[in-house]
């Protein structure tokens, strides 16, 4: 094959999502084997992995995220339905929660002030600029939430996912270890605060601890959603 | 499948409309996801089909925050700039609030079967 016919293969891919789509695909297919291979050791995150991978790529081949988000959009998008399918889970553990209702009320909005407040209040400190601060808030919360929150504090959406993610491989690193240290070994209260601080990223974590870990990390994660949005605006309203 | 999908689409396109409309303060899919439970809870129980697919889309959640992690490629200026803020906030935030929802939990539930007293 020529190279020319090469290159012209490459301009005729650049005009479809398929290739980004696939190799997003791809990336967290081999991202995932890996974290198999190394028995889910919470360092080996398929997410951070995938991430690292692509942007590799897209940095050799000068691709602007613009065009690669054109194919990767339809990964995406399912962010939208797999938020409301979460109802499902909660569904199904109604009567675990119905039993913990007033105590995960608690520590539901003690966590999620202090996820929120914290955040911005170290950032503060630390110099760092205001729509950098916006966009830090609503890190603990599963990304289409917090770009939304952070819009409304007048931070930067697509800064906020980035945040988010970093925020979701960064708890379910050291989540873990840290509530070993704490000596908190209650399987609902491990879940939930994982959920709680490093959303979906840190539910799949947490399931990876057992099921009853896991679903209280997905109702720590759906509940503080809904929180994190009423709340931040209401704590953050000076920010704008 | 199609019908799942519809269910999961129309709520969440419920929650949109309801955002937009009555300028509510959260976004469109949560107000789609207090639905589907809404409908649950009125029905008594799941709607037919949702059972399998919700945990199939469930299952590699993971996957779903790639292309966005990815945008990290955009911001890379400002994270040199301001890493030090950006990295301190998110680290030590994450773990005060891993430690005080845990600890507080651990402390509030009922009949636990390792809690400390």
């Amino acid at each position: 094959m020529s190279p020319e016919r090469l290159s012209a293969f490459w301009v005729y891919l650049q005009t479809g999502p398929l290739f980004w789509l696939t190799l997003t695909l791809a990336a967290y297919a081999l991202a995932h084997a890996l974290a198999r291979r190394a028995r889910f050791h919470p360092l080996v995150n398929p997410v951070a992995i995938a991430v690292a991978l692509l942007v590799a790529v897209l940095s050799l081949t000068g691709t602007p995220y613009a065009r690669y988000f054109e194919g990767a959009q339809f990964v995406h998008f399912l962010l939208g339905p797999a938020t409301v399918a979460l109802a499902v889970p909660l569904w199904r553990h109604r009567e675990a929660v119905r039993a913990a209702l007033l105590p995960m009320a608690v520590a539901l909005l003690v966590g999620a002030a202090t996820a929120v407040l914290s955040a911005v209040a170290i950032a503060w400190a630390l110099g760092a600029s205001r729509a950098t601060m916006a966009s830090l808030a609503p890190k603990s919360v599963t990304t289409p939430i917090a770009m939304a929150v952070a819009e409304q504090l007048g931070g930067l959406p697509s800064l906020t996912a980035v945040l988010v993610i970093a925020t979701g491989i960064l708890g379910a690193m050291t989540a873990g270890p840290l509530l070993d240290l704490f000596r908190v070994r209650e399987p609902r209260a491990r879940g939930f605060a994982i959920g709680l601080a490093a959303h979906g990223i840190g539910t799949a974590r947490a399931f990876q601890e057992g099921q009853l870990v896991g679903t209280f990390a997905g109702i720590a994660m759906a509940t503080n959603g809904v929180v994190t949005a009423i709340l931040a605006p209401l704590l953050l309203g000076w920010l704008r | 499948m199609v019908h799942d999908l519809l269910i999961l689409l129309s709520c969440q396109l419920a929650g949109e409309a309801s955002v937009f409309f009555l300028e509510l303060p959260v976004p469109g899919p949560v107000i789609g996801f207090l639905l589907l439970f809404s409908i649950c809870l009125v029905r008594g129980r799941i709607p037919a089909g949702l059972e399998t697919t919700a945990p199939v889309l469930l299952s590699h959640l993971s996957l779903l925050f790639v292309p966005a992690g990815v945008g990290v490629i955009l911001h890379l200026s400002r994270i040199v700039e301001e890493w030090p803020a950006i990295l301190a906030a998110l680290l030590l935030s994450t773990w005060l609030a891993v430690a005080v929802t845990g600890l507080v939990l651990a402390r509030l539930l009922p009949n636990a079967a390792s809690a400390p007293r």
